[in-house]
């Protein structure tokens, strides 16, 4: 089913006044991820954005349960819920690991690789603002090339961005997705999916940050489209192994032409030092994943709904 | 949301819009909606809503009329960048003039 603007649930779970930047991407993906989930969800969340959306005590932003951890142990913390609930006999709730780039990629990365070998029943979110960004931004594994940071505050990162989602569907779990959150009826529909499925499920959500990436806050939603558009950022889902492009990154490989990595790169602060090799470069990555992604692309499986015999 | 008290010494938050005080003071412009324009309000049909699918605060209603909510809207402008009938425009505080 297709989800439209009209057909997305009304109850806000995230609440407003909460403590994230004006412009905030995380906001928007968020507000979209727990109407997808509904209220029997517990997040567990270690030192991230998502921390500071969630607020100081005694009081918090968001109507729904969330456990605060240590930053390597998100993946850890939401195994030992989901045996805990397992041991009481709770059904029907869902345990959702949420970490930044910097507690995904880096830090977390041990253990979400040990849950998803053992496929613990949860899904784990990676909002991907591409630096360890509560903290006035550090660069991370998921920096990308020639972007500057307060860690690389001269040449820019020298190294392309690390590709969590191959890693994870590398662990052959059932569901492994993509998304933006200039996309949110793309977003909600794949985590509506990813909550009706058993076992590990990982989604990777492309989150712009204005303070970060230098950008005035009203051009959040702008730039993730531009990320998808210029294939920075690639929309597909991998079910069982079978791997699809989907939403705006289906469109764009119908149509055939993705927009030059240089019109992404110009509307952002954080490439200001970046040089005409490193663009080149960049460029390169871009267009030798896509074709990746094109030769992977299984055709849908056909829709027999719509025949009329 | 309830909390059961189980003997442990636990800290539990509880859940409230302006966890982070009146957000709105952040402002330094603010959303203007012209009902001529915006296409719900325009046809008086539950339609577009776009301003509410973006808005990263929860600070607009999906009805008619849409409204912002002031007090906590912190002005980031993607209402007036996305709606697609041009119908929110952001006005300076200083230049507001209180109706």
């Amino acid at each position: 089913m297709t989800e439209s603007v009209l057909s997305l649930p009304d109850k806000e779970y995230m609440l407003p006044g909460n403590r994230t930047c004006a412009g905030c991407s995380l906001g928007i993906a968020y507000r979209h991820i727990l109407k997808a989930l509904g209220e029997s969800t517990i997040v567990t969340v270690p030192a991230s954005c998502l921390t500071v959306l969630h607020g100081m005590y005694p009081i918090t932003s968001v109507n729904i349960p969330c456990m605060n951890v240590t930053f390597p142990s998100t993946a850890a913390a939401a195994a030992g819920l989901v045996a805990g609930l397992k041991a009481i006999g709770k059904k029907g709730i869902t345990v959702v690991g949420f970490a930044g780039d910097g507690g995904t990629h880096d830090i977390g990365i041990q253990a979400l690789s040990g849950a998803a070998e053992r496929n613990t029943d949860f899904i784990y979110i990676c909002y991907d603002n591409e630096a360890y960004m509560n903290t006035g931004g550090q660069r991370s594994s998921s920096t990308p090339l020639g972007a500057t940071t307060t860690t690389t505050p001269v040449l820019g990162k020298a190294q392309h961005q690390k590709d969590m989602p191959a890693i994870m569907a590398a662990h052959r779990v059932p569901y492994v997705a993509t998304a933006s959150s200039s996309y949110p009826l793309d977003l909600y529909e794949k985590v509506k999916k990813a909550r009706d499925i058993m076992g590990t499920r990982f989604l990777y959500i492309s989150t712009p940050c204005p303070p970060g990436w230098l950008f005035p806050p009203k051009d959040t939603v702008k730039i993730g489209r531009l990320a998808v558009e210029t294939g920075m950022v690639v929309l597909y889902e991998i079910e069982n192994g079978g791997f699809r492009l989907t939403g705006a990154s289906e469109r764009l490989a119908a149509k055939g032409s993705l927009r030059p990595v240089r019109e992404y790169i110009e509307l952002q602060g954080r490439f200001r030092h970046i040089t005409k090799d490193q663009i080149e470069e960049l460029q390169r990555w871009v267009d030798s994943r896509w074709e990746e992604y094109l030769a992977r692309q299984t055709p849908r499986p056909p829709d027999y709904s719509t025949l009329q015999n | 949301m309830h909390t059961i008290d189980c003997g442990h010494i636990s800290s539990v938050s509880s859940p409230s819009i302006g966890e982070a005080g009146r957000t709105g003071d952040w402002r330094d412009s603010t959303p203007v909606i012209d009902p001529q324009k915006c296409i719900p309000m325009k046809r008086n049909k539950p339609s577009c809503f776009l301003c509410w699918l973006y808005c990263p605060e929860a600070a607009i209603n999906r009805g008619i009329p849409v409204e912002i909510d002031l007090e906590y809207c912190k002005g980031c402008g993607i209402c007036a960048e996305e709606c697609p009938a041009g119908a929110i425009t952001l006005v300076e505080e200083s230049n507001l003039t209180i109706r």
